[in-house]
């Protein structure tokens, strides 16, 4: 088995309004639910917008904090779901449904070992 | 018998069957070449000393198992965990010798395939593994850089390990999408044993019957894709002609100046019955079209009317400019070589030698000598095959007496 990392990549601006939001949030319950019940989920969830966010480095026995995203970009890491499956067909099949019910691409990276 | 030819013929044959036995024994493509690889080195040491093995593939087959079993022990032994893997991959699969290779070779036909995989990676990785193509051969076909396609092919191979992408013919539903990059790719190794890029033998014919014999194989496993009759039966009406497209002392002769005497009438026949029955299917597509232009080839004297009708049905579905410029050949007999010409005007093409081969005859005709002349020598320049290159230097010279 393989884990593979699932990420929507999402584009900068103004999100869905509320009702098709709920709706995709349940139709990405029954998607988890389907990859529970197969034993292939793993992880999966939804971050806040990019600026919400706070890059962290050391430098010389120092930490710096540096206020919103590390890379300003058209898109953005919406969310992420990890699963165990037995190859890359799997995983692209839990993509495309991903991918159907956020209507955003996935981008699909198996993990290392 | 010159045994060091023997071998690289050996090596031409077996490459890629050897390769997929192995990737199915070791679920891994690096272990499986480079075993393959190594046997082959050690039949170049043994057999002029011991002579050459009754069965040859059979030889490289195991030995190249032994070899990549011994030498992935000394690595387990050493705690490398990726060896260990390979090694109970291979543990869980029984020894393979020659029997279920058909569809050994079909599975890893379709992980080349894959559409994970860019299509221009998924032809260079097909050629290199099942067409046991070397690196600079394949750079060729492509008119790429050689490091340009290594690097290709390395970065492939590693997306294949580490990203999984299973050793498998697709299930049903996938079929028809992996199919179509199947049959681009057969349709390429053909084409390259052909007119084979480089050195002096005019055809590889390896690679051509190597081409038939997969592509038989798919339409025995999908007999309801019209496309892949088509493209078989393609494959057939070209090979038909084969022994006539070369004199004795191997000089390429044109397909109007060829003795239809040397056809081979089972080709054709069995290449026809193809374009019949996929036809009647009446689902049109590139290779069928293409099959029955050769069907139209195959019945001289050609009826270049009906050639130039399927080619303006072929631009429709599917259009390009190497479609154009066979296209301009068939126009040239049919309207004259002004007006084919003209067609040619802006295709970009320069890099590709049948470009120059087709403007230096329509310019000749047109009794443009000069240019014809200059169209000639750039094709010269770009063909990397011997015998070719001797043809449009005949050909050149010609102009010069006209």
């Amino acid at each position: 088995m393989t884990q593979y990392l699932l990420s929507v990549m999402q584009p900068v601006g103004p999100t869905p309004p509320v009702e098709i939001l709920a709706a995709m949030a349940e139709r990405l319950d029954v998607l988890n639910r389907d990859l529970q019940k197969a034993g292939s989920w793993v992880f999966s969830g939804g971050l806040h917008q990019p600026d919400t966010a706070t890059v962290v480095r050391a430098k010389d026995g120092e930490i710096i904090l540096t206020d919103g995203p590390f890379a300003e970009g058209k898109e953005f890491l919406g969310g992420f779901t990890i699963v165990d499956v037995a190859d890359l067909d799997a995983a692209l099949d839990v993509a495309g449904r991903l991918a159907e019910i956020t209507t955003l691409p996935i981008e699909v990276r198996p993990f290392q070992g | 018998m010159d045994l060091a030819l023997d071998i690289a013929q050996v090596f031409r044959e077996e490459y890629g069957r050897s390769v997929a036995v192995l990737v199915r024994v070791f679920g891994d493509i690096d272990v499986a070449e480079e075993a393959v690889q190594e046997a082959f080195a050690t039949a170049v040491e043994r057999w002029p000393v011991a002579g050459p093995p009754p069965s040859p593939a059979g030889w490289i087959i195991t030995t190249a198992r032994n070899r990549a079993i011994d030498r992935l022990r000394r690595e387990a032994a050493r705690e490398d965990k990726q060896a260990q893997a390979v090694l109970l991959n291979a543990a869980s699969f029984a020894p393979v010798e020659e029997g279920p290779v058909r569809d050994e070779r079909l599975r890893l036909i379709f992980t080349c395939c894959h559409p994970s995989l860019a299509p221009a990676v998924r032809v260079a990785l097909t050629l290199r593994l099942l067409g046991g193509l070397s690196t600079p051969e394949i750079a060729r076909a492509f008119l790429v850089p050689e490091p340009t396609m290594a690097q290709r092919i390395v970065r492939a191979k590693a997306k294949i390990r580490d990203a999984r992408i299973p050793y498998r013919v697709p299930r049903e539903a996938d079929l028809p999408d992996r199919l179509r990059a199947v049959l681009a790719v057969l349709y390429l190794i053909f084409n390259e044993g052909y007119t084979a890029s480089s050195g002096s033998s005019l055809v590889r014919d390896d690679l051509c019957v190597e081409a038939i014999r997969l592509a038989r194989l798919l339409v025995s496993l999908m007999p309801d894709e019209p496309e892949a009759i088509g493209l078989l039966a393609l494959m057939l009406l070209i090979q038909a002609r084969r022994p006539a497209r070369a004199t004795a002392g191997g000089d390429l002769v044109p397909l109007a100046e060829q003795d239809h005497t040397l056809w081979d009438p089972a080709l054709i026949a069995e290449g026809r019955a193809l374009v019949r029955r996929c036809l009647r299917r009446n689902q049109p597509g590139p290779y069928q079209i293409q099959a029955a232009i050769n069907a139209v080839h195959t019945d001289p004297p050609t009826d270049w009317v009906q050639v130039l009708q399927l080619y303006d049905q072929l631009q429709v579905i599917a259009p390009s400019p190497v479609v154009t410029l066979h296209r301009a050949v068939a126009l040239a007999e049919v309207a004259g070589p002004a007006a084919a010409l003209a067609t040619l005007a802006d295709l970009e093409l320069d890099g590709y030698h049948v470009f120059h081969v087709v403007r230096a005859d329509l310019l000749r005709r047109l009794g443009r000598v000069d240019d014809a002349a200059a169209a000639y020598k750039r094709a010269i320049e770009l063909t990397g095959n011997e015998r070719e290159r001797a043809y449009l230097r005949t050909q050149l010279d010609g102009l010069a007496l006209s």
